[in-house]
């Protein structure tokens, strides 16, 4: 590769229309060399769209993309060579087994028998699937396929890797596994396209984050960036025994300088420039004859920003996802 | 180089997971039997008519043994997105396309010598222009190939290639003649034969058996040379159009 300026990826002024509806109105963003780069946004939000174009599944009715230095304008496929791609369902070949699914994708990129053999048997061993190596792809669990997937995604060790919702739909376990086989490609120096549903994923992982909303990035910073504002923020969280479905009317009165609102799973979040003092809360709700099970202290996630810019609650678009809704 | 290690490897992937299962290998022989059959059983006539049809099922054993597998091979990759997987690999679509079509020529190609196999044991082709017959049945099997190719990539589901895919296949059977002289169909339905790429393999396949032919065998395979061209062509637009959009 031969990135400019250490930029692996250059997208300017990118869209892309399906009939009437603009999926990508316009993005701009940089990604450097080596950089873990997050991808976020509800469904629909264009972050599939963008992949597509980036990867040559696409072609953009207008802007310019420059990965590894080659301007792909004009031909979306010129830097195949470059890029690897883990899209959000697995779709290797269900009649080959795990270790001839690896050696066909190694095979796509060139590599001589030898050497497929080779890497196909390593990263068996690396994702923790020797054993299964023999059986066939379609007998594969959820996790085995992704694991799989991504070990096909990167069996040509490519400069950019695009993963496309690595660990959607998958157990805990393995989603974690995961993580930590992104985060040491992310260490040996790969630079990493990365859209995920969860929040928590991307503030762990990324080294930078891109929120894009109906089809435009409303903000590209480094997470500790995104946070900072928020640092100075007290947020608390009370729990009552009794459903809360709205926020009682004279809290505001009674704390002016607080701010309160009600999350979906009933909380009430109290949020303050100043300290929040527990005691005179939780007392003031007993006295309204609410039970208060738990006051939690909130340390400010990305999940905030998140809420902040698109208005949507994370595990919302978590469980939209879950349920099989795809991004355009 | 690189290219040609991918083409090989799809191609021989396809032909272990597709082509060589017992089932196509069963269709492949059971097929063009079932045909010399009924046309036994409709005509009543004996072994010495076996040279007159052997250029028609032989056709129809291409013709089939083509088009059928490309809506499996590419439309329904295409539709459970397998097919994304090659359009992501640094291959040209040109290349690309050969190793996904070259293993239905070789098995239209294979399946055209079931018959004439069966033949030999039944009938003399001493006289049979093997010259032009061996070019007729790779240039029909090509031709055949990139029609599957053409309609697999049109549709998006695998019953909409086998049925789009009978809208070219039966109309060509009656009138590319296979079974029936072209100097024989009503005028009107003619100038329509001229516009099957069967019509003119079959003439040179009636020629090099029967030693009867409408057109030189060389413009022949000719034309039948500017309709693979054409519809490769034609396919390869249509997957930068549809797929790559």
């Amino acid at each position: 590769m031969n990135p400019e300026n250490g930029i692996a990826i250059a997208v300017t002024g990118l869209a892309k229309r399906f009939d009437d509806v603009a999926a990508v109105a316009g993005v701009d963003f940089k990604v450097r060399s080596g950089e873990l780069f997050g991808f976020l946004g509800p469904n629909g939000a264009g972050k599939t769209t963008t992949i597509n174009m980036l990867t040559g599944l696409a072609r953009p009715d207008a802007g310019s993309i420059r990965i590894g230095g080659i301007d792909c304008s004009g031909n979306p496929r010129a830097a195949q060579h470059l890029v690897g791609v883990v899209p959000d369902e697995s779709n290797l070949y269900p009649e080959l087994t795990g270790f001839e699914n690896l050696c066909f994708c190694a095979s796509l990129y060139g590599l001589a028998k030898r050497e497929r053999e080779t890497r196909a048997r390593r990263l068996l061993d690396d994702f923790d699937l020797t054993r299964a190596a023999d059986r066939k792809f379609a007998g594969y669990s959820k996790g085995m396929k992704r694991k799989l997937t991504i070990a096909a995604g990167i069996i040509h060790r490519p400069d950019i890797l695009f993963l496309d919702e690595p660990t959607t739909g998958i157990d805990v376990a393995s989603a974690r596994q995961l993580r930590q086989l992104v985060s040491e490609l992310h260490r040996q120096g790969t630079t990493i396209f990365l859209t995920t549903h969860y929040i928590e994923e991307a503030e762990r992982l990324c080294d930078r984050i891109a929120f894009i909303v109906e089809g435009r990035i409303v903000r590209i910073e480094t997470v500790a960036d995104l946070i900072q504002p928020l640092q100075a923020r007290q947020s608390l969280q009370l729990a009552c025994a009794n459903p809360v479905d709205r926020i009682p009317s004279d809290l505001d009165g009674r704390f002016p300088d607080f701010e309160f609102s009600l999350t979906r799973k009933g909380y009430i979040r109290v949020t303050s420039d100043g300290p929040i003092g527990v005691g005179p809360l939780v007392r003031f709700l007993e006295d309204s004859s609410y039970v208060v099970t738990e006051a939690r202290r909130l340390r400010p996630s990305l999940e905030d920003i998140f809420m902040k810019i698109t208005g949507l609650e994370a595990d919302v678009m978590r469980k939209e996802k879950e349920k099989g809704g795809k991004g355009k | 180089m690189k290219s040609w290690i991918a083409f090989w490897n799809i191609l021989a992937k396809d032909m272990r997971t597709y082509y060589l299962k017992p089932p196509n290998i069963s269709w492949g022989i059971i097929f063009p039997l079932a045909w010399t059959g009924m046309f036994f059983i409709k005509t009543g006539s004996g072994l010495e008519r076996i040279a007159t049809i052997l250029p028609g099922v032989v056709a129809v054993s291409i013709l089939f043994g083509t088009t059928s597998m490309l809506a499996v091979t590419v439309t329904f990759e295409k539709k459970n997105r397998s097919f994304e997987r090659l359009l992501l690999a640094p291959i040209p679509l040109e290349i690309l396309m050969l190793a996904k079509t070259s293993g239905a020529i070789i098995m239209g190609s294979v399946n055209a010598f079931v018959p004439i196999a069966m033949a030999l044991f039944l009938t003399d082709l001493s006289n049979v222009f093997w010259g032009a017959f061996i070019p007729a049945v790779l240039m029909i099997a090509v031709a055949s190939t990139f029609l599957g190719l053409f309609i697999a990539v049109a549709v998006s589901e695998v019953f909409e290639a086998q049925t789009f895919s009978n809208f070219f296949r039966f109309p060509m059977i009656f009138l590319c003649g296979l079974f029936f002289p072209i100097e024989r169909l009503p005028m009107l339905l003619k100038p329509l034969a001229y516009v099957f790429p069967l019509t003119y393999g079959v003439d040179v396949l009636h020629g090099a058996v029967n030693g009867r032919h409408l057109m030189p065998f060389a413009l022949d395979l000719v034309i039948l040379g500017g309709f693979c061209v054409g519809l490769f062509a034609l396919s390869l637009y249509n997957i930068k159009k549809r797929w790559i959009k």
